[in-house]
């Protein structure tokens, strides 16, 4: 591991400064950025540790009914509290879906939406990265790329954003607070995350130095409390990625969708706000047949990226499932095994 | 109660014991708990360095280039081990003198033959500067086209397969025993390679005084470690000291002392100061052994009642470029099923890997895993249930040799395990059975078998003249509890409690205990310990029988009972005195005895030892997803004598586990350009988590084996991967109507 400064700033504006310089990475839960820098893929010159900063750390009722969460808020803090979980059961649900329990506790909000790809590729410093390396190809083209992208990929990289969180997030209309040089800004979730198009490099809003202060739900977010499933499939039954996910949020009304939220996780290089399906949605009966044209709508422009095929079906059968599940209604409690398709199984007793 | 043992050496002092059979906690387990078990990375000798290994990113060509200067130019880097500066070494490490001696990659020269081979060490103050220096080596490669997967060379035969044996054998006729059949059936299965990923990666602290070395490693051989060293080396095995109370895991793959170990030792040379060497995780992926991949083609022709008249087992493995482990796959189709013909062969190809080597059952869950699955196709083409179908084809010799089991209670396994899981009600068709919920549930079954395998082992056994014993054997604990299991045949072997004894292992410089691997380390270790302290106890009955002064005078044609401390007529139990007054009226503060524990060679030749069990397995499946889960498990196993029913119900327990990972989960994903493995980490190379495993139980079969060993033992470590792994496919294949044709299972096999 190359030497690097260590900086620990007692006020954002600090901290702000501190990061600008080239060569500067924000410490958070370090989860994600550790691991990239033990293995190479990641070299930062100095280190500014934000874990420390008191303000980033609260959960905010605003005024005007919506909720703002504070960058640093541990994603189990913020799963498992009460109230967040009971307004907004799809992202508590999300949440308790991914890594492992050790992990949560030391992963935050802000670095959940800046994790990279798991691309295997991109962590393979022998490899051909464009993500990594811009201008070198994209090794996974021709490689390895069962559980890559099937939406919103380019020749450039096929890769895909693993979050789980991010997925109900920009369903339901979430906009991240940044702080930097020029003051603050809010970008909405959908606009943060970039496809790779030329430059798989670029893969968010992000200026160098600019901090996530909170990430903020409007108070529409809360609405569809009554309906509202993240549903994950992958290939274990605990601690894995997404091989597809899918968030739905509905408000049915006499059997008629007076609003629905869709997004997909694990099929693009960013959480996938489904509006062509919502489309469909909006104003339809709230039926099977309604959410397999959804779903077809979701996946209309969906193709394989490499062995991948398997997953657009397996999407649309997700989509399905999940628009099923949210209409029959949030559970009165959060299920055992979070956003598993097994998550019904009278008895299960595991607790993610 | 107490149970009486039979002595073999000396029939005429018999003890009697009543800890061996006792469910004992760890002994252990509070120094695990509380973290003050030191493990071989946790030393820290004064003056010490750290190494760290620079591996090769290909996976043949040699290397052109390596920036040494800007390697040393790093603060804290203190040396480059190349090549061209390592020291000198006694033989040369592709040297093969017998089949158990794995060549090594010792800097020998500049060629590359797998990713992750060492191509440099860098030694440092720190761990960060040996790491960022062996980063900026920044190796220059020329590279050849790598050879990757089971088509990616050309097949050859080998000379030998698993551990010595035959690539090919037969026994009748199998195209004549397919041809008369009424049913028949063919089915290739494909099992990927897997590495053993062992918690703790491997690790060495060496400190070197003139020529003696003083090293922490985990070692499940730490004779074989010691005797290979001092060949390397050109030294005395006594002048060296491995010291390896605690393992972190091995599976496998620390049975032979593997190459980074080795380049510790050269490190802490180079530089003159004591070393620590760990493995990255990605760097076990390489040269310290893996599960070979292989491709199991299996026929089999029924006759109108379900007969077997021919099985047909062929296996595809692949071996490194430059060493020989083949994984005996199609042996596992010698020792279960019944039929007039049977035959067995493999073929291989040579990649770019490193060598492969024992793990978790090899060739026994490989091939397990495709017999099981074949046998279920069998059964199903014959329109029986699978256990009926077994029990049709029961082997009441050894099918390929035709000896007699020493014993096998397999009929009772059956029997228990399928009753506990209420297996009687299950549908011959697929497809058949939901849940409440919707989901696609299957039952299926597979035999488990394990050969009752014994090395050779010694121990040495002290009464003292407080009353106290000590055993000493070099045995090796993984985390399977020997600590525990060898303290229980210790007490009981010198007519002790066991808080009298001092249990000592996981030294070099105790009696060589063996190897702890094909789930022979009890059988063989144990009897050396039984041996030792019948022998400690037969010189403290003559010391007894010979003295006038003792009750026990005279008594030397009847026999004694040691027990609880004491000595007692046999045929007087009312007779009798301590051991401490024994020693005291003799004089002597201490007297010892030795045991040894090996195969009995008559017996070798009269019978078929082996393990047995049955494993039942429930999985719901996801009707639209495929998605899997194993929501039941029961096994039921006879392996001989049960030395400690918790200890061998964990050990079935894990052996279960790795069959649903085998059926399910593990892989390593090979790039098929590069033949880098991209998976590997513990995220990516999946193992079952808990919620993977919500409901196992284990049934302890009894059974009685006189023929095995003295003790009754025959190995529980790795028989419960074989037969699970097989019905947890078969039991997907019994929800879904999906055979499984490759493992691990993926969704997208079950998506339809
Ligand atoms: C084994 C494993 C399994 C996992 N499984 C899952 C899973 O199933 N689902 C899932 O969703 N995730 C999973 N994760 C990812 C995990 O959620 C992320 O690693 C974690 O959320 C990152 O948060 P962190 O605070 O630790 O980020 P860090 O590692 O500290 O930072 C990540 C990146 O974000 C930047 N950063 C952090 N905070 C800020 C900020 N406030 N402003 C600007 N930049 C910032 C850092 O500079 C860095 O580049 C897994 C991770 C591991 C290691
Ligand atoms: S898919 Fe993207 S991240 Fe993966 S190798 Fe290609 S460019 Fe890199």
């Amino acid at each position: 591991m190359r030497d690097f400064d260590y900086i620990r700033p007692a006020t954002i504006p600090d901290a702000i400064a501190a990061a600008a310089e080239p060569g500067s990475a924000y410490l958070a839960g370090g989860t994600n950025l550790l691991d990239l820098m033990k293995g190479g893929i990641t070299s930062p010159e100095r280190i500014v540790d934000i874990s420390r900063l008191p303000e980033l750390n609260r959960i905010e009722r605003l005024d005007d009914g919506g909720l703002r969460i504070g960058a640093l808020v541990r994603n189990a803090d913020l799963a498992y509290d009460p109230a967040f979980a009971k307004s907004y059961p799809a992202v508590a649900e999300a949440l308790l879906s991914g890594a492992s329990a050790q992990l949560r506790n030391a992963a935050t909000v802000g670095g959940n939406l800046l994790q990279r790809t798991r691309c295997s590729y991109f962590y393979d410093t022998a490899s051909a990265c464009n993500r990594r390396q811009p201008g070198t190809g994209c090794d996974a083209l021709e490689g390895e790329n069962r559980l890559h992208a099937v939406l919103g990929w380019s020749d450039a990289c096929i890769a895909t954003h693993p979050s789980d969180f991010c997925v109900p997030l920009v369903a339901l209309d979430a906009v991240v607070e940044i702080e930097g040089k020029k003051g603050r800004r809010h970008v909405s979730l959908e606009e943060f995350h970039r496809l790779p198009g030329e430059t798989p490099q670029r893969e968010n809003a992000l200026e160098p130095g600019d901090l996530i202060v909170a990430v903020r739900l409007p108070a529409e977010a809360a609405s569809f409390s009554a309906n509202a499933r993240y549903l994950k499939v992958r290939e274990r039954t605990s601690y894995a990625f997404a091989v597809v996910s899918a968030a739905a949020a509905l408000v049915v009304d006499g059997g008629k969708i007076r609003a629905a939220r869709l997004a997909l996780g694990g099929v693009a290089a960013k959480p996938w706000r489904a509006r062509s399906a919502e489309a469909v949605l909006l104003g339809a009966d709230a039926s099977e047949a309604t959410f397999a044209s959804a779903a077809d709508a979701a996946l209309a422009d969906a193709s394989p990226s490499g062995d991948n095929a398997f997953k657009i079906e397996l999407a649309r059968r997700i989509v399905i499932r999940a628009l099923i599940s949210a209409l029959s209604g949030t559970p009165e409690r959060l299920p055992a095994l979070p956003a598993s398709p097994f998550s019904n199984i009278p008895g299960a007793r595991h607790d993610a | 109660m107490t149970l009486e043992l039979s002595l073999n050496q000396q029939p005429a002092h018999a003890r009697q014991g009543s800890s061996i059979g006792q469910p004992l906690t760890r002994r252990d387990g509070f120094l695990k708990v509380t973290g003050a078990a030191r493990y071989a990375a946790d030393n820290h000798p004064p003056g010490m360095l750290y190494a760290v290994l620079a591996v090769s990113s290909i996976a043949r060509g040699r290397v052109a280039a390596l920036d040494v200067e800007a390697a040393k130019a790093h603060k804290g880097v203190v040396e480059v081990m190349t090549p061209k500066n390592r020291p000198a070494l006694a033989a040369d490490p592709d040297a093969k003198d017998h089949p158990f001696m794995f060549r090594l990659d010792l800097l020998q020269n500049d060629q590359v033959r797998y990713p992750n081979q060492s191509i440099a060490v860098v030694i440092a103050e720190t761990l960060e500067a040996a790491t960022e220096g062996a980063a900026l080596l920044s190796p220059r490669y020329e590279v050849m086209p790598a050879r990757v997967g089971l088509d990616g060379a050309e097949s050859i035969v080998p000379r030998a397969v698993g551990v010595g044996g035959p690539a090919v054998q037969h026994k009748g006729d199998v195209e004549a025993g397919l041809k008369s059949a009424k049913t028949r059936i063919e089915a290739t299965y494909e099992t990927p390679a897997q590495y053993h990923n062992a918690m703790e990666p491997h690790a060495i602290v060496v400190a070197w005084e003139g020529d003696t070395l003083s090293i922490d490693t985990p070692s499940q051989g730490l004779a074989m470690a010691q005797g290979r060293i001092a060949g390397l080396f050109g030294i005395a095995p006594e002048n060296i000291h491995i010291r390896s109370p605690f393992l972190g895991g091995g599976f496998g793959s620390k049975g032979m002392i593997s190459g980074p170990q080795v380049l510790g030792i050269l490190a802490a040379r180079l530089v003159g100061r004591p070393v620590k060497l760990v493995l990255r995780r990605e760097q076990m992926y390489g040269p310290v052994g893996h599960r070979a991949p292989t491709r199991q083609t299996l026929r089999m022709g029924m006759d109108g009642e379900g007969r077997l008249t021919a099985l047909d087992h062929h296996a595809k493995t692949a071996s490194s470029t430059f060493d020989d482990f083949f994984e005996p796959a199609a042996d596992a189709s010698h020792t279960l099923y019944a039929s007039p013909a049977i035959a067995t062969s493999h073929d291989a190809v040579r990649l770019d890997t490193g060598t492969p080597l024992f793990m978790r059952a090899p060739g026994e869950a490989t091939g397990s895993i495709a017999l099981e699955s074949a046998i279920d196709e069998a059964a199903y083409a014959c329109g029986m249930d699978p256990l009926e179908f077994r029990l049709r084809n029961y082997a009441e010799v050894e099918p390929m040799t035709g000896k007699p089991f020493s014993s096998k209670a397999l009929r009772e396994c059956y029997r228990q395990a399928a009753e506990t899981f209420g297996w009687a009600s299950r549908p011959i068709q697929p497809r058949l059975m939901r849940d409440a919920d919707g989901f696609l549930t299957g039952w299926g079954m597979g035999t488990a078998t394990f050969p009752a395998i014994m090395f050779q082992a010694e121990a040495r056994a002290v009464l003292r003249a407080d009353g106290s014993g000590v055993m000493e054997t070099g045995a090796q604990d993984m985390g399977q509890g020997a600590w525990t299991a060898f303290a229980q045949i210790a007490a009981d072997g010198l007519g002790l409690d066991i808080d009298q004894v001092d249990f000592r292992a996981g030294s070099s410089d105790l009696p060589n205990a063996g190897i702890a691997g094909g789930s022979g380390h009890t059988a063989t270790a144990g009897m050396a310990i039984h041996n030792a302290g019948a022998a400690v106890i037969a010189r403290l009955a003559d010391l007894a029988t010979g003295d006038e002064g003792s009750p026990l005078y005279g008594a030397g044609n009847e026999g004694v009972l040691a027990r609880g401390g004491r000595l007692y007529r046999r045929d007087d139990e009312s007779r009798g005195e301590s051991y401490a007054e024994i020693l005291t009226r003799a004089g002597l503060t201490e007297i010892e005895g030795h045991g040894k524990g090996a195969p009995d060679p008559a017996s070798q030749e009269a019978y078929a030892k082996h393990a047995h069990g049955a494993v039942f397995a429930e999985v719901k499946v996801d009707p639209d997803f495929g998605q899997i889960r194993v929501t039941r498990l029961v096994g039921a196993f006879a392996a001989g004598r049960v030395i400690n029913p918790r200890l061998v119900r964990s050990q079935y327990y894990g052996g279960m586990i790795w069959g649903v990972s085998f059926a399910l989960h593990e892989e390593a994903i090979t790039d098929r350009r590069s033949g880098r493995i991209q998976n590997a980490n513990l995220a990516e190379y999946h193992v079952p988590v808990n919620a993977d495993v919500p409901s196992i139980e284990a049934l302890l079969v009894h059974e009685d084996d006189p023929h095995v060993n003295a003790l009754g033992i025959k190995g529980v470590g790795e028989i419960g991967i074989t037969g699970t792994a097989g019905a947890v496919a078969n039991a997907v294949w019994h929800a879904t109507g999906v055979r499984p044709r490759r493992f691990p299972v993926r969704i997208e096999d079950l998506l339809g």
